[in-house]
């Protein structure tokens, strides 16, 4: 008994041991750093919002990425300065496109101008420091290293000098994309989006050159949170475009330093989302996560024409930290899809009871009673003004369908009493004004009787009316019969 | 006999001016023990009592020197000793180009080119320890690292371009009376690469506990390491043959040597 308990404990064992032989027999990467190069290639590099053209059906080749470091002054929103550091000369820095199994010799620049040392660590290398270790280059150098893609994916690079956060908090990141064999699949635009926040020792919007506050950086309260290193980079004439019926694909990434990036384009649903930049693909994605030093590759067709607002969905940094880019699409309407606005209605709650505003049951009398009639009409207009203008309109002519007219009005002047009721209570029902069916909600008014006695005296000497006063004791007749 | 007599106080006579000439444009510095930014071990050091220049090197006084010296001229230094940009703001081997101003900071130089500048002089490179001990006074405390205002100032300066063109002596004296420590140009030191950093700065970190505390504490603790940060970490990525844009040197001198 007790041998076969050995026997079925070690076969289990074995089982273990031999499956998880099996799980590690395939992995990409060892088959990747086996991918032959052939050839020499300079990359092309490109500046935000645009990508290098697609690897497409080519082979793996020893691809030369060159690029050069700059420290530069730069606008951060109308009237701000700022100084970018920067790999390329843009926030974020170039765009690098390479396949899997291609052996890339990168050559790191750091601009003689320049005060600093820096470094790139490529978050797609795989080594020490995704190659910080090896690009640390001075001011007027330059540093080579080389590596083999080995995973497919969109990967963060960014500078790892000391002090980190502050070299990324200046703009010094960007993207590579390492495309599967065969490419990605095509698409009819590609655009190239980070997001990244900023720290300054003034406040937002404050003007002048600003510096950056490592204070602020500590405590994550970033004054500016934009696409592409600054306000507007997306916007108006800087806006990314598209046609009806395309295919657009967003390579979105998001240097931080601090801040997590909620990825949403506003009237769009992400048909097809790699997220984090990895294979795993989420469809009708409406908004995407972006980690600080991570991405995602965003995919959707576009349907109808118009401008789609892109913002981080943590929406005060959309609408007061920059956070906002736009994609324009042109082309047929289909008003299946979306028909645009149809009409304008009036909305009116539904519910048995008379619809009451918010309000606490005590008004206060006005303080100045009118002591004539000219101060009647006088404040009467104002009140009329302030609470029946919206619906009755300025000459008391009201809304076909909706709200009955004032002016000429059989029905205010067959009864003052019935008519200071409803200013008072307020009237719901079909009534018949002017030979006009109409069934709508007026609410109760939150008038004082001098003010109702003021606003029915302007009404009925006016616009053709019969000419009544009402005073403060005829409305509190009314007021104390119910 | 009389005659030899004659000769030496003359000798006397005449070189005692150079001698005290040595330290003209100098200042005495009390020597102290403190602790470094971020230092080999963010130990103690103890630092002698020495002289400092009291501005940097200036293109003019670099233009005597290998007027004197025409081993350091442009065309004839060693490849060894310099790299392709040494000078490299030189129209040929005596005159700076037109754009350059005599009484700007010398820069690119090479470590090699700028200690024997020191040592023709009768000086030498001050080590990073008494570099750093005169820089962290400001205009009025000699150890004004805890003060905001001193930070935030040389983080200001790195932001600030093409200050190496400025003139020398513009920045507001410290309490030392030395001119430019911050503000116009990095300076090498005489042991520039003996803290080790890799380029790999977060490793780097790992390396230092008491400095990875450090930094995890929201002080103003962090904001003097930032800034002894950069100077470290461009101290670590140069090279002795290297010469750079915004960076210049200035000499020092032991205190005994001067009796």
């Amino acid at each position: 008994m007790k041998q076969s308990n050995f026997i079925i404990g070690f076969s289990i064992a074995a089982m273990l041991f031999l499956t998880s032989c099996l799980d590690k027999k395939e992995t990409v990467s060892d088959d990747a750093a086996d991918i032959p190069v052939n050839r020499e290639m300079l990359a092309e590099l490109t500046s935000p919002p645009h990508v290098p053209t697609p690897v497409g059906k080519r082979k793996a080749k020893k691809l030369i990425v060159k690029m050069e470091i700059l420290e530069k002054e730069g606008e951060m929103t109308d009237g701000v300065k700022y100084v970018y550091w920067t790999f390329g000369g843009t926030v974020p820095g170039s765009f690098i496109r390479t396949r899997v199994g291609d052996e890339v010799e990168f050559h790191l620049q750091n601009h003689p101008d320049n005060k600093l040392p820096h470094n790139i660590d490529l978050h797609a290398v795989t080594g020490p420091g995704g190659g910080a270790e090896s690009s640390f280059v001075a001011p007027g150098h330059e540093k080579v290293f080389s590596f083999k893609t080995l995973n497919p994916g969109l990967y963060v690079y960014h500078c790892a000098t000391a002090p980190v956060g502050m070299h990324i908090a200046n703009g010094m990141y960007g993207l590579i994309l390492v495309e599967p064999e065969g490419g990605l699949p095509l698409v009819d635009k590609e655009y190239y989006i980070m997001q990244g926040d900023f720290y300054t020792k003034g406040a937002n919007g404050e003007r002048g050159l600003q510096p950056f506050d490592m204070q602020k950086a500590i405590d994550e309260k970033a004054d500016y949170v934009v696409f592409n290193g600054k306000v507007g980079a997306l916007t108006g004439d800087n806006a990314i475009t598209a046609k009806v019926g395309e295919t657009v694909r967003l390579f979105v990434g998001n240097g931080g330093p601090g801040l997590v990036s909620s990825f949403h384009v506003i009237g769009e649903i992400f048909d097809r989302v790699h997220i984090e930049g990895g294979d795993l693909i989420n469809e009708n994605v409406q908004t995407t996560l972006i980690p600080a030093g991570g991405a995602a590759m965003v995919e959707f067709r576009v349907d109808v024409p118009g401008t789609f607002i892109l913002v981080d969905h943590s929406i005060f940094r959309a609408f007061n930290k920059g956070a906002l880019g736009m994609l324009k699409v042109e082309g047929e309407e289909d008003k299946k899809i979306y028909s645009g606005e149809i009409r304008d209605d009036i909305y009116l709650p539904e519910g048995p009871g008379i619809q009451t505003m918010p309000t606490t049951d005590e008004i206060v009398a006005s303080e100045i009673p009118a002591k004539s009639f000219e101060e009647q009409m006088e404040f009467g207009k104002q009140a009329y003004m302030q609470t029946c203008f919206a619906c009755h309109q300025a000459e008391g002519q009201g809304v076909p369908n909706a709200f009955p007219p004032l002016a000429k009005s059989d029905y205010l002047n067959a009864d003052v009493d019935r008519s200071i009721g409803v200013v008072l209570n307020g009237l719901t029902g079909e009534i018949t004004v002017n030979g006009q069916k109409y069934n709508s909600v007026m609410t109760r008014q939150t008038l004082s009787s001098d003010e109702i006695a003021n606003v029915l005296t302007y009404v009925y000497n006016s616009w053709g009316n019969s000419k009544k006063v009402v005073t403060k004791a005829m409305v509190d007749k009314v007021k104390n019969s119910k | 006999m009389k005659n030899h007599a004659f000769l030496i106080v003359f000798a006397i006579l005449v070189l005692q001016p150079l001698l005290f000439a040595q330290s003209k444009g100098m200042v005495s510095i009390k020597g102290s023990r403190y602790i470094p930014l971020y230092g080999r071990d963010s130990t103690v050091v103890e630092v002698n009592d020495f002289e400092m220049d009291m501005y940097p090197v200036t293109n003019a006084e670099y233009v005597n020197f290998v007027k004197q010296y025409p081993k350091w001229q442009k065309s004839k230094s060693i490849k060894l000793f310099v790299d392709g940009s040494y000078l490299t703001n030189w129209k040929n081997d005596l005159e700076l180009k037109d754009s350059e101003k005599p009484d700007s900071p010398v820069t690119y130089v090479s470590w090699f080119a700028a200690k024997d500048y020191c040592e023709c002089q009768g000086k030498r490179l001050p080590t990073v320890d008494e570099w750093e001990y005169v820089a962290m006074a400001d205009e009025t405390t000699k150890d004004a690292r805890v003060k905001p205002s001193y930070n935030e100032q040389i983080l200001a300066w790195y932001e600030a371009p093409r200050s190496n063109e400025n003139s020398i002596g513009l920045t507001p004296k410290n309490a030392w009376g030395v001119y430019d420590l911050h503000g116009l140009v990095w300076e090498w030191t005489l042991d520039f690469n003996s803290v080790l950093i890799t380029g790999e700065s977060r490793k780097d970190v790992d390396k230092d506990s008491d400095l990875f505390c450090g930094s995890a504490s929201v002080n103003a603790t962090d904001l003097m390491n930032y800034a002894a940060f950069m100077r470290y970490a461009i101290r670590g990525s140069l090279k002795a043959k290297y010469s750079m844009k915004n960076l210049g040197f200035r000499c020092v001198q032991d205190i005994n040597k001067v009796k």
